[in-house]
């Protein structure tokens, strides 16, 4: 009995010290702080990339782009992730910190596609009619082209990066109608769109899978584009951001071989599993 | 090892002299060891309900009390705006409709189980041969094992679309989805409760009745079924406590659009549902996390209620039935 309880501490005295002696013998690690839109994104990039070459030690953070944005003016991150540019003033406040500006680096890009039953017969939005539909303005499909039946709004909880993404940059900042019925997850919102003939929806574009996305109008008299790779590369989609990277400086040695890591085939792959668009 | 060791029989007994003696303080010892233990066990449990309440308040108070909380989240804010919308550059935090919400599914949930549990109560322990009633019993309760989240699963894919097709209502999940749903939660709640209460009764009631005349269900439904009444109205209660608080059923259900409306085919966000969906992450220490905490302090009070007068009525009809 007392032998066991001797030969059990003796491993865990043993795995402390290893755990020690490991701590000891580590790098420190970047630090990577900002946008909760890319912290899932983030982590994947850092969990292959830690895989991949033993020894690293990368620590990735949400919080928002503004607080990543803060910690890189501060000096408490390494790299911050960001899915808006930099605002001038934070980037006068780096280059009076440390003389010169931060570098950007676009990472990938993020499109938000809408989606609506594969029945429907509705092709295309304008954004005004998008911001219309979600503040409760238009309540009936018929007055955006569709069959005379009422329109079931799906969204986003709002702790979602994408909730606010769509309230900033499609309602330009309004309150969604309070009818919006929120699910957790982007895949709840296609599935329920996809049992829905009168269901709308919204959410990632690689996510749409058994409903319809339709094609998004700047405004009334613009192309009416879908969210393919090509368009949201190019910009041409309306409701398609930049997923930044900033440093403050140009990144040299582990933080270098990381970013050049990302962007890199390999890097980009998980992009696209994690259901935005590669950035090259 | 270790167990068989410790109850290993003790070697034969010497009613004499010293080594008797050790050995009943040993006894004494373990005696009063074992007694400490068993009272730390039981009041771990009070002390773990404490510290939730303690953590609950403290974290809910500053919606009372800070300023700068106040300021968003004021007590007459949550009453004025009606929207919950807790995130944007104006955050809302409208209470009415959550608590609408959460009224209307309890209600859905209730219509659906009390007639459901009473009644299916009322078969087993009066009407039901024995062979039946031992197959019922274990079944419903089996029902109440079932996760809730499978529960809500069911009813987010399967019931929502039978109900669309039935009622033809515009949404498809609303308060009467996930109110049924919920229901099929706390039907054995109350099957149970009001089961025991009805066996209870003591045999003569029934046989008085019956001598006088009465059909069976005349027998159940005037004389059995008052009588386990306050039995039964348990029952209730803490079906009614546990559809106040179900969470996961509701999160999945209802389709969580926090609209204040009466009609029950609107889709309904509970107040559960909303710490559940936007607790994980929130600021800690925002006005937005205090708001969550003072909504879990709400519903804490609220059931914490609903169970005291559970168990009012659970002593009420022990005094009842022992003083027949």
């Amino acid at each position: 009995m007392r032998r066991r309880l001797v030969f059990y501490l003796a491993g865990l005295l043993l795995v402390a010290g290893l755990t020690h002696c490991g701590g000891a013998r580590r790098a420190t690690p970047i630090t990577i702080k900002g946008s909760d839109t890319m912290v899932i994104l983030g982590q994947r990039w850092a969990e292959a990339y830690m895989a991949a070459h033993p020894g690293t030690v990368i620590q990735v953070t949400g919080g928002g782009s503004g607080t990543g944005v803060a910690a890189l003016i501060n000096g408490t991150t390494d790299i911050a992730q960001s899915s808006r540019s930099m605002k001038d003033e934070e980037k006068a406040q780096i280059q009076a910190k440390s003389g010169q500006p931060p570098v950007e680096i676009l990472v990938a890009r993020d499109g938000l596609a809408v989606y609506v039953h594969e029945s429907s017969p509705v092709r295309e939005f304008s954004l005004g009619q998008l911001r219309d539909l979600y503040t409760g303005k238009i309540t009936n499909w018929k007055q955006v082209g569709g069959p005379d039946a009422s329109i079931t709004l799906y969204g986003r909880e709002n702790n979602s990066g994408t909730y606010v993404y769509f309230k900033e940059h499609v309602l330009d900042e309004a309150d969604f109608a309070a009818a919006v019925q929120t699910l957790p997850g982007t895949a709840a919102v296609v599935n329920a769109v996809a049992q829905d003939p009168r269901g709308i929806g919204y959410g990632g574009a690689a996510y749409a899978k058994g409903v319809k996305e339709v094609a998004i109008k700047a405004d009334d008299a613009g192309p009416a584009v879908l969210p393919t790779l090509e368009n949201v590369n190019s910009g041409a989609y309306p409701i398609s951001r930049g997923l930044f990277y900033y440093v403050r400086k140009a990144p040299e040695g582990p933080i270098e071989d990381f970013i050049d890591w990302v962007l890199s085939p390999e890097g980009q792959k998980l992009v696209t599993e994690v259901g935005y668009f590669p950035a090259r | 090892m270790t167990i068989l060791h410790a109850v290993a029989p003790p070697p034969p007994l010497d009613h004499s002299g010293r080594a008797a003696t050790t050995r009943r303080r040993a006894l004494r010892l373990r005696e009063s060891v074992t007694a400490f233990l068993l009272r730390v066990c039981a009041f771990s449990a009070v002390a773990g309900l404490l510290l939730i309440m303690v953590f609950v308040f403290r974290e809910a108070l500053p919606v009372l009390v800070d300023p700068v909380t106040r300021h968003e989240v004021g007590v007459s804010r949550i009453f004025a705006t009606p929207l919950w919308q807790p995130v944007g550059n104006l955050p809302k935090y409208g209470l009415v409709p959550l608590v609408v919400g959460t009224l209307k599914v309890v209600l859905v949930a209730m219509v659906v189980a009390v007639p459901l549990g009473i009644l299916s109560a009322v078969f087993a322990s009066e009407f039901a041969p024995t062979r039946i009633r031992e197959a019922l019993k274990p079944v419903i309760e089996i029902l109440a094992g079932i996760p809730s989240v499978v529960l809500g699963f069911f009813a987010l894919i399967v019931m929502a679309s039978w109900l669309q097709a039935v009622t033809g209502s515009p949404s498809r999940l609303n308060a009467v989805n996930a109110g049924i749903a919920l229901a099929l939660g706390i039907v054995p709640t109350i099957f149970s409760v009001s089961e025991d209460a009805l066996r209870a009764v003591p045999r003569s009631f029934r046989e008085a009745s019956l001598a006088l005349g009465a059909s069976p269900w005349q027998t159940a439904w005037n004389v059995t079924l008052p009588a386990a009444g306050a039995g039964v109205a348990a029952g209730i209660l803490l079906g009614l406590a546990r559809a106040v608080g179900e969470t996961m059923i509701v999160l999945m259900a209802s389709g969580n659009a926090a609209i204040t409306s009466g009609d029950v085919f609107d889709s309904v966000r509970t107040l559960s549902a909303t710490i559940a969906a936007e607790m994980a992450e929130v600021v800690v220490g925002s006005p937005h996390y205090a708001a969550l905490f003072f909504l879990g302090a709400i519903l804490f009070v609220t059931t914490f209620f609903i169970n005291v007068f559970a168990g009012v009525f659970v002593e009420r009809l022990r005094r009842r039935l022992a003083g027949a």
